[in-house]
């Protein structure tokens, strides 16, 4: 296995980058007192220091509690989303690769439509609907709605290639009924794919939550990652120079996407052996 | 059939060998033979025997992880071997051509026949205006028999024995001296084939150059050749003219391969070499055809039998030749 | 005064029809949009919908435009030329920055360059498409002062999708060098240069067209927030905007406008494409 993580080398650092972010979260929650998240907990627009390793905001925030609580709950959406992204889209791929004709290209043409129009304009209008603010878990709700479209369309040419191999036939040909197929002998081989597939889902639907973040439309009182950048711009942070505002979050933003890019390069890798790099 | 002995391509001691993780594959071991002008010679063997690296050695585009370790090739008095990379691609096609293999997709699928040829010609430093080139193009598509209107068609349109033609064309538009023909008719029907070999027999007249015909279609061999080389695990197991390999052929293995040859006249069951082709980085010691061998005896796997010559025109590489 | 705002609101609800129920207001939607009228701007009362977008589009089919076709085109002749053996070996020291940049999202590196450029070195503006009180005209010191303000959130598009291109290109490459029809280019004995861009480029540029078209829609929506933090007057900006004041007309208006110029533009690749490769024909085998 180790011998393996060395010559995989982006699976390595993905997975060293995931611990890392997996680490602040617990150590953190066992040392720092996340009240101090809410506002007017603490001083203002204080700069880094021993008492506040990530400084302070405007409104009062330990910025270090801020981040200890909230990079769970912007991962907890992403996770959420992107399971559910690819359960539906998986479920989907599979029925219409596997019995074809009218339902394939009904699932195919929704899947193709909603994958061409810009997915952040629709999760705008669908948050803009919903009055009121949202919660973590409607957020989530809200991501998943769209996360299905990218899954159902690579798993299904994935299944759609895997259906002519050999073995499938054979399968067929002793009398496996379709499901039984599908679940016995096209998963399994799936399985290194599912799962490249579902960390690249994960990561769009962290990035499209805190996209929807950003823009002021996502849970206001949660003190999730995007949500602190918003008010990074509310309050013009970077103009006024309040450098530390900003910095840990986004330091906290890119270990997410580097860590789970590298991790689906190094999935990808095990997935499709022709990448494998030849030593 | 010539009898003069002056050489037109002269391949001495060629090895080139593959750098694989598990061992090194040796493709082309210590091969020597020589083609005369206007000659067709045939090289033959299973897949795996090292023909078609041959062809990719003798025009120097053998690539990494593969590599010439050593042996010579001369074409006429130039030393191939020995000249530098811009001089060798212009001998390629204007020297030596190649036919290739699986013209399914020996054509660029973006580019019109004529311009295939055209960028031939235009790199290898003619200059053509537009309406010479489109004669030119008229006239070689003419010579292997496809109508004027193919010159303006995708590959895509046309059929496999239209499209191998075409690459025929390509092959012979600056007049070479020696044709590498590389399975030219693999994948094609048994109607298209003679064409294709029609085709190629009579540009070779027209043109006065030699041919290398490489293939496994004894059959096809038969038909075409004057002489025929056999290869085997690398190495050049026999080599002599064609009446004499079908009559009396001298190495085991030749002798299996035309008893193989399912005949008109002689019916009964088929009959094939037992054994399967040894892997190139994997040869048993001695001589590599000693364990599917009839005629094997102790010192086969001892000794590797050198190519030696058994007859006027012929040479084998056996104990027992 | 409290019946005064009721009546108020009575009057407006008329107005913009929200008082019929909503099958009936869809239906007048789709009639007033066929006829290109999106309403007026709730928020920005008089102006209408269309008006608004119309000044803002401009902005952001310029973003968006030449920074698509830039790092497109550079990206996937860098890719091409990464794929090469014959092409020079310093150009693979551009492959690891490229590739980790281009996991993040635009907006983010939008952040650290304002922050670097604007702020800390203040070689350029923070924020807007031109400097506050300047005229817009076609003159030179504004078209240089428009594109002053143009380059950051340019620079983070670009710098982040030029990777991906690159690696997408650098990967096509491979797979088409290794064609029967790459061998035979060679055996004919054509140029390297020849072989590069006739044989290799031309083919594999095909898949990467499709890419462009299928990750339009993407691109898109990463430049709706580079717009919004840097305040650069395009549709994105306008949709925070209206986001924040609830202007409902607005928000669908835009999100209609972005939706119809995606499938136009998707449409213009689609058109494009048997143009580049001619074994795809839209008329019946």
């Amino acid at each position: 296995m180790f011998n393996y993580l060395r010559r995989n080398r982006s699976l390595l650092v993905g997975l060293g980058l995931l611990t890392i972010l997996v680490l602040f979260m617990v150590i953190g929650a066992f040392t720092v007192d996340t009240d101090n998240a809410q506002p007017l907990s603490v001083q203002a627009l204080q700069p880094p220091s021993w008492d506040y390793p990530f400084g302070t905001d405007r409104q009062g925030r330990d910025l270090l509690a801020v981040m200890v609580a909230g990079t769970p709950l912007t991962l907890w959406i992403g996770f959420v989303a992107g399971f559910i992204g690819v359960g539906v889209g998986a479920a989907l791929a599979f029925t219409a690769a596997y019995y074809g004709g009218m339902v394939d290209t009904v699932i195919r043409s929704i899947a193709d439509i909603g994958l061409t129009i810009p997915g952040l304009l629709v999760l705008i209008i669908i948050a803009v609907s919903l009055k009121g603010s949202l919660s973590v878990n409607q957020m989530a709700i809200v991501v998943a709605s769209l996360a299905w479209l990218n899954p159902t369309r690579t798993i299904r040419s994935q299944v759609l290639t895997l259906r002519e191999r050999g073995y499938v036939e054979i399968a067929r040909l002793n009398g496996m009924s379709g499901p039984e197929i599908i679940v016995r002998e096209l998963m399994p081989n799936l399985l290194p794919y599912l799962a490249a597939t579902l960390v690249s889902s994960v990561s769009a639907a962290i990035l499209a939550s805190v996209g929807l973040e950003v823009l002021g439309l996502g849970p206001v009182e949660s003190p999730t990652l995007g949500m602190t950048l918003y008010w990074v711009f509310f309050n013009a942070a970077i103009i006024n120079g309040w450098w530390w505002w900003w910095t840990a979050p986004l330091v906290i933003i890119l270990t997410v996407f580097l860590g789970l890019f590298f991790l689906t390069v190094g999935l990808d890798e095990i997935a499709n052996p022709r990448l494998r790099r030849a030593i | 059939m010539s009898q003069s002995n002056s050489a037109l391509l002269r391949v001495a001691g060629l090895r080139v060998a593959y750098d694989h993780p598990l061992g090194t594959v040796r493709a082309v071991d210590d091969v020597s033979f020589t083609l005369r002008p206007h000659e067709r010679f045939g090289l033959a063997g299973e897949s795996g025997s090292g023909k078609s690296t041959m062809s990719l050695a003798i025009l120097r585009m053998i690539k990494p992880p593969g590599h010439i370790d050593g042996g010579e090739v001369w074409l006429e008095d130039t030393p191939v071997s020995k000249l530098s990379p811009d001089a060798v691609r212009r001998l390629r096609l204007a020297g030596i051509a190649m036919v290739p293999q699986g013209s399914m997709n020996s054509l660029n699928p973006v580019v019109r026949i004529r311009d295939q040829i055209g960028d031939a010609i235009a790199d290898h430093g003619t200059r053509l205006s537009r309406r010479d080139l489109a004669a030119r193009v008229r006239t070689l598509l003419g010579q292997v028999g496809l109508p004027p209107e193919t010159a303006s068609k995708y590959p895509h349109e046309l059929s496999g024995g239209m499209k191998q033609r075409a690459c025929i064309a390509i092959a012979i538009c600056l007049r070479p001296k020696v044709i590498i023909a590389d399975e030219p008719t693999s994948a094609l029907d048994v109607v298209v084939q003679r064409q294709v070999m029609e085709t190629l027999g009579r540009v070779q007249a027209d043109l006065g150059a030699a041919v290398i015909l490489v293939g496994h279609d004894m059959g096809l061999m038969a038909q075409f050749v004057d002489r025929l080389g056999i290869m085997y695990a690398g190495r050049l197991v026999e080599v002599a003219p064609i009446d004499q390999i079908i009559t009396a052929p001298r190495h085991p293995y030749t002798r299996l391969l035309i008893d193989s040859l399912p005949s008109l006249e002689r019916k009964g069951g088929l009959r094939g070499i037992p054994g399967l082709a040894p892997l190139l980085r994997d040869l048993p010691p001695g001589c590599a055809f000693h364990p599917r061998c009839p005629r094997a005896e102790a010192r086969c796997s001892i000794d590797k039998p050198e190519v030696r010559q058994v007859a006027p025109d012929a040479t084998a590489a056996c104990h027992f030749a | 005064m409290h019946a005064g705002i009721e009546d108020m609101v009575k009057v407006y609800q008329q107005k913009f029809g929200l008082d019929k129920p909503l099958w009936r207001q869809y239906l007048n939607y789709l009639g007033d949009v066929s006829q290109g009228n999106l309403n007026y701007s709730i928020a920005n009362y008089p102006r209408t919908v269309v008006s608004m977008i119309r000044d803002a589009l401009p902005w952001t089919v310029a973003l968006l435009g030449l920074t698509t076709l830039f790092s497109f085109a550079a990206g996937t002749f860098l890719g091409a030329l990464l794929a090469w053996p014959g092409a020079p070996r310093w150009l693979q020291w551009f492959m690891p920055p490229l590739w980790a940049l281009h996991a993040i999202p635009f907006f983010l590196l939008g952040l650290v360059l304002m922050y670097l450029f604007a702020f800390q070195f203040q070689w350029l503006p923070i924020f807007g498409g031109y400097s506050a009180g300047a005229t817009p005209s076609l003159t030179w010191t504004f078209t240089l002062d428009v594109l002053r303000h143009a380059i950051l959130p340019a620079l983070s598009i670009v710098l982040v999708s030029v990777g991906g291109w690159a690696l997408a290109m650098r990967g096509m490459m491979v797979t088409t060098m290794g064609e029967d029809y790459v061998t035979f280019a060679e055996a004919k004995g054509l140029r390297s240069a020849t072989i590069f861009t006739r044989y290799c480029i031309r083919n594999a540029i095909l898949p990467q067209t499709t890419g462009l078209a299928l990750a339009l829609g993407q691109i898109l929506s990463g430049a709706v927030l580079v717009e919004v933090i840097f305040g650069y007057p395009g549709i994105g900006a306008l949709l925070f905007q209206a986001i924040e004041e609830n202007d409902f007309f607005l928000i669908q208006g835009i999100v209609f406008t972005v939706i119809v110029a995606l499938g136009f533009a998707t449409f213009v690749l689609d058109i494009l494409y048997p143009w580049l490769d001619p074994r795809i024909s839209y008329r019946r085998a």
